[in-house]
């Protein structure tokens, strides 16, 4: 699939000795949205975190395997990771702004990245609160400490930190699962508006959150992706008895 | 024996521990309060030494002492700082690494004189800074090192885990992430850390004996190449070599000595607090 975003072959992960990841194949497909599911410690997140690598952090973390993406192996020695951080932002499980403003909370970035022009910069903020769909809520109160907004506005803030750095991709990992009911429809309602503009790869552990927001599923057990198809058929008729009996809730 | 019982014992025993902590701190306190507090005023303050320093004021030595500390604050604070960002952020966690921490923590327990004695070897002597306000602030430097290193560690250490990896994710390079998502959130406890180490520096004799203190001066030092009076090297010399002084004297000379690092310490506490008020994450 030469048009994939992502096309990744026997993705192979360890942390020290621990192979957490046995040889994942998969392409995910631009301007889709991407679910993965699957039980606790299952790899999901290594997985995610292995595209924008920012898993390179961790000390004992050795990946082989191809991991291309937009034709060019992430992993290669020439690749610019902070470049490439850039063009793949991610959202983090814990809401986690700075304790900073509202404001600079996403104009930060910018100026580091070189923009040095208010106008612009308080364009930038405007839209993409805009578009994480929190401009209305705080419009009034840029100053405010990023801390006092709520937890879903939190991470709507988060959002929109990562939306301004214009990346190509968002990966999201468990972006609701500390979030209220309300606050969790805000932000699949905004999964579902951002897909046309940006290839979206999101962890969930709802079952329901996956078929409300993507078009594609994948289903991890034990560090393998047991299947992975259009989200419609993986829900109602899945391939394997494996993902079948997580889905349907009868998982050991 | 019932459990409320024993800890009621521990709770007491704990208690006691405590108190004779602090107690003898109150009571030097309270001793040298009680002797030294009619000594102080503003000329004391203020003037020389007069009649071979039984009379008139300690100026040159607070001035001696605030130049020394402030001085070697400009190193130590750099440097320590730098050596602290490497070590938490950038060093591997290899041997290297290792015996560099181990030696930090054994600097910090070598005695005072062993500084004073290898300022005078370096830089006096060696480097030919003479013995002068420069080598005694560096002397002074140098012991606060660890001080200041292990206070900055901890202070980036405590910035969280994930301030580093969303600065890391929206594109930011180490370096970048050093500078604008640690650092700001870890200066309070750097802070903290450099006021004491300076409040120790305030009040050593040993390393400023052989490097920078003068018995007595007429003049104010005019440069950092100059020889100053100190506060503690003072206050040594007038309890033990200056016959017929006043106890009053000796005792204001030490209230002054032990307010300024008190206030040092008082401040590093407020900042400290100020931070753990404003501290959320
Ligand atoms: N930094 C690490 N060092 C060592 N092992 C790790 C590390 N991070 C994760 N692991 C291990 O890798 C495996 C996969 O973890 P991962 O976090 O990717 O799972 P997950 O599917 O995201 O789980 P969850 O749904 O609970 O978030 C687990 O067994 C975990 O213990
Ligand atoms: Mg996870």
């Amino acid at each position: 699939m030469d048009n994939a975003a992502f096309s990744i072959t026997q993705m192979r992960v360890s942390y020290a000795r621990k192979e957490v990841i046995k040889g994942v194949s998969v392409s995910i497909m631009p301007n889709t949205v991407t679910a993965l599911i699957g039980p606790s410690g299952c790899g999901k997140s290594t997985f995610i975190r292995s595209l924008n690598r920012i898993n390179d952090l961790i000390p004992s973390f050795r990946i082989s395997g191809d991991i291309i993406y937009r034709q060019k192996d992430i992993y290669d020695k020439e690749t610019d990771v902070v470049e490439l951080r850039r063009r793949i932002g991610m959202v983090f499980q814990k809401p986690n702004p700075f304790p900073k403003s509202i404001y600079e909370n996403i104009a930060y970035g910018l100026r580091i990245h070189g923009l040095n022009i208010k106008d612009t910069i308080d364009e930038t903020v405007e839209s993409s609160l805009k578009k994480a769909a929190l401009w209305d809520e705080v419009k009034d109160n840029l100053k405010q400490n990023a801390l006092t907004l709520s937890g879903g506005q939190q991470q709507r803030l988060c959002i929109a930190r990562t939306l301004a750095t214009q990346p190509e991709v968002i990966l999201f990992d468990e972006p609701c699962s500390a979030l209220d009911p309300i606050s969790t429809a805000k932000i699949e309602e905004l999964i579902h508006h951002l897909k046309q503009s940006y290839t979206i790869i999101i962890v969930t552990h709802n079952m329901q959150q996956a078929a409300r927001v993507s078009e594609y599923a994948g289903f991890f057990l034990l560090g393998e992706l047991i299947e992975f198809g259009k989200t419609q058929e993986l829900f109602t008729a899945p391939k394997d008895k494996r993902t079948e009996d997580y889905i349907t809730g009868r998982f050991g | 024996m019932k459990t409320t019982t024993k800890q009621k014992i521990a709770f007491s025993i704990l208690f006691l521990c405590t108190i004779m902590v602090v107690l003898p701190v109150l009571f030097v306190l309270g001793i040298i309060i009680k002797n030294g507090w009619h000594g102080i005023n503003w000329q004391f303050l203020t003037t020389m030494p007069k009649d071979g320093m039984r009379g008139g004021g300690i100026y040159p030595a607070i001035v001696g002492t605030l130049y020394l500390v402030s001085l070697s604050i400009v190193f130590s604070l750099p440097i320590g700082l730098l050596a602290a960002i490497y070590l938490n952020e950038y060093a591997k966690d290899n041997l290297l690494t290792r015996l560099i921490r181990l030696a930090i923590v054994n600097l910090s327990g070598v005695s005072s004189v062993v500084y004073g004695l290898f300022g005078l070897a370096l830089f006096v002597t060696f480097m030919k800074f003479g013995v002068s306000i420069l080598s005694g602030a560096l002397t002074l430097a140098i012991m606060n090192l660890p001080i200041v290193i292990t206070a900055s560690r901890e202070a980036l250490a405590s910035v969280p885990y994930s301030f580093r990896e969303v600065s890391y994710s929206l594109g930011l390079s180490r370096w970048q992430t050093i500078r604008h998502s640690v650092l700001p959130f870890a200066i309070p406890g750097i802070l903290t850390g450099a006021i004491l180490s300076l409040a120790r520096a305030a009040g050593e004799t040993a390393p400023i004996l052989f490097t920078v203190a003068a018995f007595y001066l007429p003049k104010l030092p005019d440069s950092i190449f100059d020889q100053a009076m100190a506060l503690p090297y003072h206050l040594y010399i007038i309890s033990t070599q200056i016959p017929n002084i006043s106890t009053e004297t000796r005792y204001a000379t030490a209230l002054v000595l032990v307010g300024i690092v008190f206030s040092m310490n008082i401040i590093a506490v407020v900042i400290r607090a100020r931070l753990r008020k404003r501290k959320k994450w």
